[in-house]
């Protein structure tokens, strides 16, 4: 692995040499490095390109790394991930995607992850996607997630695209039953003409599941946002959805959160906001001695934090 | 020293016409405490953001230290060592407390001393300093941040535009410690907008604005008499008033 590529797996998965723990690392679309523990088995998919990751039942505390890294210009793949996460287990998983092109042609990544969380598991998931080189080829990335919650089970998923990514669609689709619980934290920047959709769809069919989607975007000079978040209380449930977006320069956003109440104990809320910076902010960290565009920065950096 | 000459500040109205908000103000603001009082919508605040730089002036000039500092940007007037602390402290969605106290002193403080500012403005620094500076913050809690905030750049000028507007009376009593404080380790001028009879007590010079200029200037003990004897005056007129 060279240095780029070591590079771009630290900032993906902050992984600087090997990590403990059950790992795979997909580099330029063949399998670069795999370790797995007593709990945690990764196997190749039969038939497709991809992975499954199987976590013993009861599992605790194990932290398992699955990043995928493209140096090679003009290269797309798609892949299918399915991460069977055993009853009462909590572990944290940590994915992420880095493409690096410095060629003329289009490197893409698309991944389509399926995740079965056991009753009463408790996962965390964490997925940062960067892009990053001077080449006219395109970075793009489009991930599937789809995430079904077993009884009692809870899923946090937090899911970071900072930069370089010039184009993305990214779709979430989950299922919660009983008592479930999913919370989602994406945090957005879009810069020079790129363009990022994210597509939630929560159904929360079970007695007392729970959702909370919660988006924060920024979106610079003349790209383009396009958040769709829709939540469906088919039982005794709560939903919340909150898009929160910062818009810059010639962008445009739009956000169009949806709930649906098809039971009569179904709460659910949406919000949605969209606005420049304050200019009280800007003029408030300028009498502390900041420029305006040292303000712009940190008011940006601490809204995505 | 700082120092105002015939400034003026005209705004347009809603209705399209031009009002003269401060009217040739002069003044020479030496190192100690200055209270500028007056009634509201005399121009005391519009003159605090003409020093800190958030309004420009129509006309007139501002010196800091025989500099004239008039056409500098915020950001520099704050270079040369003008802090203000706002009447109605603004949120931040993400920004913490410590970012924020850490962002006025201008380099990465530890938390011991970035506490150290908020334990001074009476809050309990450990639950505070990793909240972010957001609409969960009552506005007084904002308040003894923001004043914080103005205590951590530590410069040569601080301007506090009615910094106990919202703050209860125990950390009242707090504030007016932290003033003395400042008065007495920093040094420089620290300006005041008030309308709180203590806080005038504490100032070596009051300065009265009214309708946009300046009614009286002078040491507090030549014109608190007056000013206090004004407002019993009022007082009076409206308690015959009621009794009628």
């Amino acid at each position: 692995m060279n240095n780029t590529e070591k590079e771009l797996l630290k900032m993906i998965a902050d992984i600087d040499g090997t990590p403990s723990g059950a790992f795979n690392i997909r580099a330029n679309g063949a399998l670069s490095a795999r370790h797995i523990t007593e709990n945690v088995d990764i196997k190749e998919k039969a038939g497709v390109s991809g992975i499954e990751i199987i976590i013993k039942p009861n599992t605790v505390g194990e932290k398992i790394h699955i990043p995928v890294i493209i140096s090679q210009s003009g290269l797309t793949e798609m892949v299918y991930n399915d991460f069977i996460i055993g009853d009462n287990c909590d572990v944290e998983i940590v994915a992420g995607c880095g493409i690096h092109n410095c060629g003329s042609e289009e490197s893409r990544h698309d991944g389509i992850h399926t995740f079965f969380v056991g009753k009463n598991a408790k996962v965390k998931y964490v997925e940062k996607h960067v892009g990053e080189g001077d080449g006219e080829g395109g970075k793009n990335m489009n991930p599937t997630t789809v995430i079904n919650i077993d009884d009692g089970g809870y899923m946090e998923m937090e899911t970071t695209q900072i930069k370089g990514i010039d184009s993305t669609k990214r779709i979430t689709k989950a299922r919660l039953s009983d008592n479930a619980t999913l919370i989602v934290k994406e945090k957005l920047m879009t810069h020079g003409s790129q363009y990022a959709e994210t597509d939630f769809t929560v159904d929360l069919d079970g007695e007392n599941s729970s959702a909370n989607v919660i988006s924060r975007s920024v979106a610079k000079d003349r790209s383009n946002q396009l958040f769709v978040s829709r939540i469906n209380g088919n039982n005794v449930c709560t939903g919340h959805t909150e898009c929160d977006a910062i818009i810059m320069d010639d962008a445009h956003v739009s956000a169009l959160p949806q709930i649906t109440a098809n039971h009569i104990d179904a709460a659910l809320i949406h919000e949605a906001a969209i606005g420049k910076i304050a200019g009280e902010q800007l003029i408030k960290l300028m009498t502390l001695g900041l420029s305006e565009q040292q303000a712009e920065e940190q008011i940006v950096n601490g809204f995505l934090k | 020293m700082l120092e105002l000459k015939n400034i003026c500040f005209s705004a347009e109205t809603e209705d399209g016409n031009e009002k003269q908000i401060l009217k040739d103000v002069n003044l020479k603001i030496d190192d100690g405490f200055v209270v500028i009082t007056g009634p509201n919508g005399g121009g005391k605040s519009t003159l605090a953001k003409i020093i800190a730089g958030i309004i420009t002036p129509t006309s007139g000039q501002i010196l800091l230290d025989g500099k004239d500092i008039t056409n500098l940007s915020i950001t520099e007037r704050s270079n040369q060592g003008i802090s203000f602390a706002f009447q109605q402290p603004v949120r931040f969605k993400g920004i913490t407390v410590y970012d924020l106290i850490s962002l006025a002193a201008g380099e990465e403080i530890d938390i011991t001393k970035a506490c150290g500012y908020l334990s001074q403005v009476g809050l309990c620094a450990r639950d505070y300093i990793n909240r972010e500076v957001n609409a969960s913050l009552s506005g007084g809690e904002l308040k003894r941040i923001e004043i914080a905030t103005v205590l951590a750049r530590s410069t040569k000028v601080s301007i506090f535009d009615e910094p106990e507007a919202g703050i209860d009376l125990w950390s009242f009593n707090s504030l007016i410690k932290v003033f003395e404080k400042m008065h007495n380790t920093l040094g420089g001028s620290i300006i005041i907008i008030s309308h709180q009879e203590r806080i005038l007590n504490i100032a070596d010079k009051v300065v009265v604005i009214a309708n946009g200029s300046v009614k009286d200037e002078g040491k507090k003990d030549d014109i608190l008499p007056s000013l206090l004897h004004a407002a019993d005056a009022a007082c009076k007129v409206l308690t015959d008033a009621l009794e009628v």
